[in-house]
């Protein structure tokens, strides 16, 4: 049965909570902060997504899974738009979020250490960098960066000097 | 903000519909678009070949970067152009003759270090000249497209710096190789800092900045780290190789596209 094409937007952000990351299933696609507006033109539902990396090739799934999630809970008028600016930064990652990519084993992000072209430069100075990630297992500080790139775009390599566990951390941008 | 959101969820822009200037622009967007293809492609040639598990994954990433940067560039280029052309058919479709990239980034990946400084000399400009957009450009959609793309390169310049020092203070092995190999790409740098009648009706318009008044800065950062890692640039006394941006190429970009655009080509509209 078709569902009002006057539905609440409230009602469309729960809707689009149900919608999970692609590649890390256990955040949803309101949690990343990825999803920037949901209203109506005329009677067409549009949502705006913006992309987390310009080259992620989750965007193109996500949009899919927004799609279908819409049109499974009754809505036809659906119109995905790309918003590109703001450009998405990982300060919009939920508090909620954070705590269920811990749980997860991933990381997650600490707000304001985003690369700025210049941090790089102070890390070899001084031999060390100030970023202290905690190891999402076992929680000691104890840890050190593998690689600044890991196993999707979003994510560094790191591993624990404690217990000895890689994990990933979702670096900031 | 909601109001100046056009219906396709862009900014409007006046310029993106500007009769007059859609040639310079069209045209300053694929060189902006083919500089990012051309160079992603390059590395991702590295893709399951890096020397190590992290630099393979690295390169990868970073390419997958350049290449979103590209359907972003030749996107808006396609809009610009108003001829029904997207990112895919601009990528895909067009011979060497109407590329735009510089010289610098169709040249063969080499050996690690030839990849490393190439990227390195690349991002120092590219990271120039996208803070100045993103601050500075009077078209909202390149400013966006500029600061979305800003983020990554920032990364993209520290990895790069960091393994130029590295490799370049290591091993007198690692030193020779990164010496060879900017020994190699300095006179290919020369290009991206030269500036013609398309990039000053851009710049007039306010769009982009005079490629010429990047150079002092791009110099001082570079010969910052270069310093560091102890390389030498080579004197070339103002001699450096071009003819990208206009579309005269060295022999290796149809290499490329042959292996880029052979699927497209055989297989029109191909998809999965």
């Amino acid at each position: 049965m078709p569902a009002p094409q006057t539905t609440p937007a409230e009602q469309v952000w729960d809707w689009l909570a149900e919608v999970p990351d692609p590649e890390i299933p256990v955040v949803s696609v309101t949690e990343l902060g990825i999803v920037r507006d949901v209203r109506y033109d005329g009677d067409t539902l549009v949502v705006a997504v913006t992309p987390t990396y310009s080259g992620c090739p989750a965007t193109a799934v996500i949009d899919l899974m927004i799609e279908d999630k819409l049109r499974e809970k009754g809505m036809e008028n659906v119109r995905l738009e790309r918003r590109l600016s703001p450009p998405w930064t990982t300060d919009w990652v939920t508090a909620e979020a954070r705590e269920k990519l811990k749980q997860f084993g991933i990381a997650p992000p600490i707000d304001g250490t985003a690369a700025d072209g210049m941090g790089a430069k102070a890390a070899r100075l001084t031999g060390q960098t100030n970023l202290v990630v905690a190891c999402p297992r076992c929680g000691s500080a104890h840890t050190e960066r593998v690689s600044q790139f890991g196993s999707t775009p979003c994510k560094a390599a790191w591993r624990c000097k404690d217990c000895l566990e890689p994990f990933d951390y979702f670096k900031c941008i | 903000m909601s109001d100046q959101i056009a219906a396709s969820g862009a900014p409007q822009d006046p310029f993106v519909s500007d009769a007059a200037l859609k040639p310079a622009f069209f045209e300053w967007l694929c060189r902006m678009g083919d500089n990012a293809l051309v160079l992603g492609h390059r590395t991702s040639e590295w893709c399951g070949h890096g020397p190590v598990l992290e630099e393979d994954i690295a390169l990868a990433n970073t390419a997958l970067d350049l290449i979103g940067h590209t359907q972003m560039w030749l996107g808006l280029a396609g809009e610009v152009e108003d001829e029904g052309r997207d990112a895919d058919k601009l990528a895909y479709l067009r011979d060497a003759f109407k590329f735009r990239n510089v010289l610098l980034v169709e040249l063969p990946k080499g050996d690690m270090a030839v990849t490393v400084m190439r990227e390195f000399l690349f991002d120092a400009y590219h990271h120039l000249l996208l803070s100045w957009l993103a601050e500075n450009s009077n078209s909202p959609r390149v400013a966006e497209i500029a600061a979305k793309a800003l983020k990554e390169v920032s990364y993209h310049l520290e990895r790069a710096s960091d393994l130029v020092v590295r490799l370049g203070d290591g091993t007198p092995e690692s030193h020779r190789r990164m010496q060879d190999a900017l020994d190699l790409l300095w006179p290919y740098t020369g290009e991206m800092f030269e500036g013609d009648a398309l990039d000053t009706a851009v710049a007039e318009a306010g769009i982009a900045p005079q490629p010429e008044d990047l150079k002092a800065d791009w110099e001082a950062s570079v010969q910052e780290i270069l310093d560091e890692a102890t390389l030498k640039a080579p004197e070339t006394a103002g001699f450096f190789h071009k003819g990208g941006k206009q579309g005269r190429h060295t022999e290796h970009l149809g290499y490329i596209l042959a292996e880029m655009q052979f699927l497209q080509r055989a297989y029109p509209g191909a998809s999965w």
